[in-house]
């Protein structure tokens, strides 16, 4: 099954990133191309430095690139302004942190919920999906529980509830077993990949552990703020069963 | 479609219970301030009510002539002063557009009744007065013609007088009191009228002019303190003291580079400075409390900056998920202003309570206005919106990749 003529949901080409820090220029990224097909689940490896939290930001429309364009299904990212990128956050994409990123103070209910509620849910049907995408990631019965009272491995499957609770195209995840144990890693691992088979959403991890990329069928590697290695540089979607 | 403001609100609420203590202490800047601009209003309103309702008690359209002339330059000449005497309260009953006439002579005497003793003021006047002032009694009578007269030894008595001359309860009427040695007999009591800004209009004795003259000061029986004069409309008020001056002057026989020896006051110029002047009052006590509500914004500003400062994570994350900036300024902007309002609307409870305990602490007049609590509503908001849109602004211009890196 080829599908090389359909466009790919997420196509970079040439992106740069330049940070001014201080004075001396630092070239994160120097020429990013990178096709990513709909339904496609893949790893950025790279060593640390190597630009990859740069490029997931860019990807996750939460910074812009200094040069050379993204387009997510077939739109140009920077010709959006600030909120059309928030409306694109909100709906199309989803993030998941290394260290989780849950609101502190708030239940993990309330959590998984706030992507709803800026979706302009009201209370009663952001509860309902919220407590469904809790279900989905075994977590319902801690719903009411705060991130002070839950594990790592736990806090992290809430923040991907969090993430997919709006139905994204695009699950974003940046290192998501960085802080964890082995046992959990494999465990968010599976998780991921069961909401890539079971909501065929499109799945890019960064990872630099080689059996945490395994679970990917796609790795792509990164090195000095390029990409030096990539199994499927045309993005043409290939099923589990064929990788 | 965005986020519902209810939705919203109930972030900002959750952001402000997150931090009880820090809220409060912000608020307290408000509550005070607020609290402040209330019971200032209220005193300065207060005071300025029970002036405008004592001068209009004594009446509107009365003027008084007095002895003595107006500080004038010096090098002016003004005359050696003519008194004000018996025979211009007549002259002047005679003009146009009066309605009535009353002379004052005014003397301190010491009061006794059994072993009571009491410095107070006595007033010597025509029966015309008890009309011209108002007098209501409380029992008894005010002296008549006959008295007057007679040049009887008649004396009604004001509440204060009363009070340190008899004992509690007990009907003056009939009794006899001694005015420096001298037997009166009490035939009225006055009913309370209160103190006009400190001063106790109530600590006083009624007594025939005559008896004034003769019995009790030994002055000429001619020369009298004042002249009070009711005028028959407030609008003939500048002609009949134009009259009066114009009488008076040629009575004096003043030649026109002399000023006048005598003055006259107009009660209802008198209005228009108590009202422009206590009304100036207010304002200044409004703005010297408003500055405290203002030290109250800056303490909000100052706990916003903290707050977003604090939160930056918070503020990425959310961003992550959805918020924009819109959503972002309109939270921390609302956690602003329900802090300035929450405030304000404590400040006011709390300035009522002031504005009552200062009251009956004090007994000085009080009057809180609607309008005060809007202004400090309004004002309260306005600062929350001002000193929180600074912070909010800073909080919605984060990049959402930066905020989330921030440590
Ligand atoms: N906000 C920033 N400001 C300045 N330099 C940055 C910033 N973020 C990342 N960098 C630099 O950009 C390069 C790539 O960083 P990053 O994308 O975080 O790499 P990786 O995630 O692969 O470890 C590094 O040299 C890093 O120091
Ligand atoms: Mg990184």
């Amino acid at each position: 099954m080829s599908t090389v003529d359909q466009v790919p949901l997420i196509q970079c080409r040439g992106i740069t990133k330049v940070y001014p820090l201080s004075g001396v220029e630092v070239h994160a990224l120097r020429g990013v191309d990178l096709n990513i097909a709909q339904g496609e689940m893949v790893a950025i490896m790279g060593a640390s430095g190597s630009g990859k939290s740069t490029l997931m930001n860019i990807l996750g429309c939460m910074d812009r690139q200094t040069g050379g364009s993204y387009l997510l299904e077939g739109i140009d990212v920077s010709t959006l302004d600030d909120s059309q990128l928030a409306t694109l956050r909100n709906r199309k994409l989803g993030f998941v942190f290394q260290r989780y990123n849950l609101l502190a103070r708030s239940t993990a209910l309330h959590n998984v919920e706030l992507p709803l509620f800026y979706a302009g849910f009201s209370p009663a049907e952001a509860k309902k999906e919220a407590l469904l995408a809790l279900e989905q990631v075994g977590l319902r019965d801690l719903a009411g529980h705060r991130p002070n009272q839950m594990s790592g491995g736990q806090q992290q499957r809430v923040a991907i509830a969090r993430a997919v609770v709006n139905h994204p195209l695009v699950l974003l995840a940046d290192e998501p077993t960085g802080a964890l144990d082995t046992v959990s890693s494999v465990e968010i691992m599976q998780l991921f990949q069961r909401m890539h088979n079971e909501r065929g959403v499109t799945v890019i991890i960064v990872t630099h552990e080689p059996n945490i990329a395994d679970f990917c069928p796609r790795k792509v590697v990164m090195r000095d703020g390029v990409v030096v290695s990539d199994d499927n540089p045309s993005g043409s979607h290939r099923t589990m069963e064929e990788a | 479609m965005t986020i519902r403001p209810t939705v919203l609100a109930g972030f900002a609420i959750q952001a402000l219970q997150a931090n009880k203590m820090r809220s409060f202490l912000t608020m307290l800047g408000v509550i005070i301030g607020v609290g402040a601009v209330i019971v200032m209003m209220a005193i300065g309103q207060g005071t300025q009510n029970q002036v405008l309702s004592r001068i209009n008690q004594l009446g509107a359209n009365r003027l008084t002539v007095m002895a003595g002339a107006q500080g004038g330059p010096p090098g002016r000449t003004t005359s050696a002063g003519n008194p004000l005497t018996l025979s211009d309260v007549e002259d002047i009953s005679q003009l146009s557009f009066v309605k009535a006439v009353a002379p004052t002579v005014r003397g301190s005497v010491v009061a006794t009744q059994g072993n009571h003793t009491w410095n107070t003021g006595i007033t010597g006047t025509t029966p015309e007065m008890a009309d011209i002032s108002s007098l209501v009694l409380q029992s008894g009578r005010f002296f008549n013609q006959a008295d007057l007269k007679a040049a009887s030894p008649v004396a009604v008595l004001g509440q204060t007088a009363y009070e340190n001359l008899f004992s509690y309860g007990v009907d003056p009427v009939g009794s006899q009191i001694r005015l420096q040695g001298i037997s009166f007999r009490v035939i009225g009591l006055l009913r309370p009228v209160g103190a006009t800004a400190g001063s106790d209009q109530d600590d006083v004795i009624y007594i025939p002019v005559t008896t004034a003259q003769i019995r009790l000061l030994g002055t000429s029986n001619q020369l009298v303190n004042a002249i009070t004069v009711e005028v028959q409309d407030q609008a003939y008020m500048d002609r009949v003291q134009a009259d009066i001056t114009s009488l008076l002057r040629k009575k004096h026989r003043l030649t026109e580079a002399q000023e006048d020896d005598f003055r006259i006051m107009n009660n209802a110029q008198i209005q228009e400075q108590v009202e422009s002047v206590t009304g100036t009052l207010t304002l200044f006590l409004a703005a010297v409390a408003g500055i405290s509500l203002v030290v109250g914004g800056i303490g909000i500003m100052n706990i916003m900056l903290v707050s977003v400062t604090e939160r930056t994570r918070e503020i990425g994350v959310r961003m992550a998920i959805g918020a924009s900036k819109r959503d972002i300024l309109a939270q921390f902007l609302l956690e602003a202003v329900l802090m300035s309002l929450g405030g304000s609307l404590i400040g006011i409870l709390l300035g009522m309570v002031a504005t009552e305990v200062f009251a009956m602490v004090t007994t000085w007049p009080v009057a809180i206005s609607l309008s005060s609590v809007l202004l400090a509503v309004g004002t309260a908001s306005i600062i929350g919106i001002f000193f929180g849109f600074y912070p909010a602004r800073h909080a919605a211009n984060l990049n959402p990749a930066q905020a989330l890196s921030y440590e």
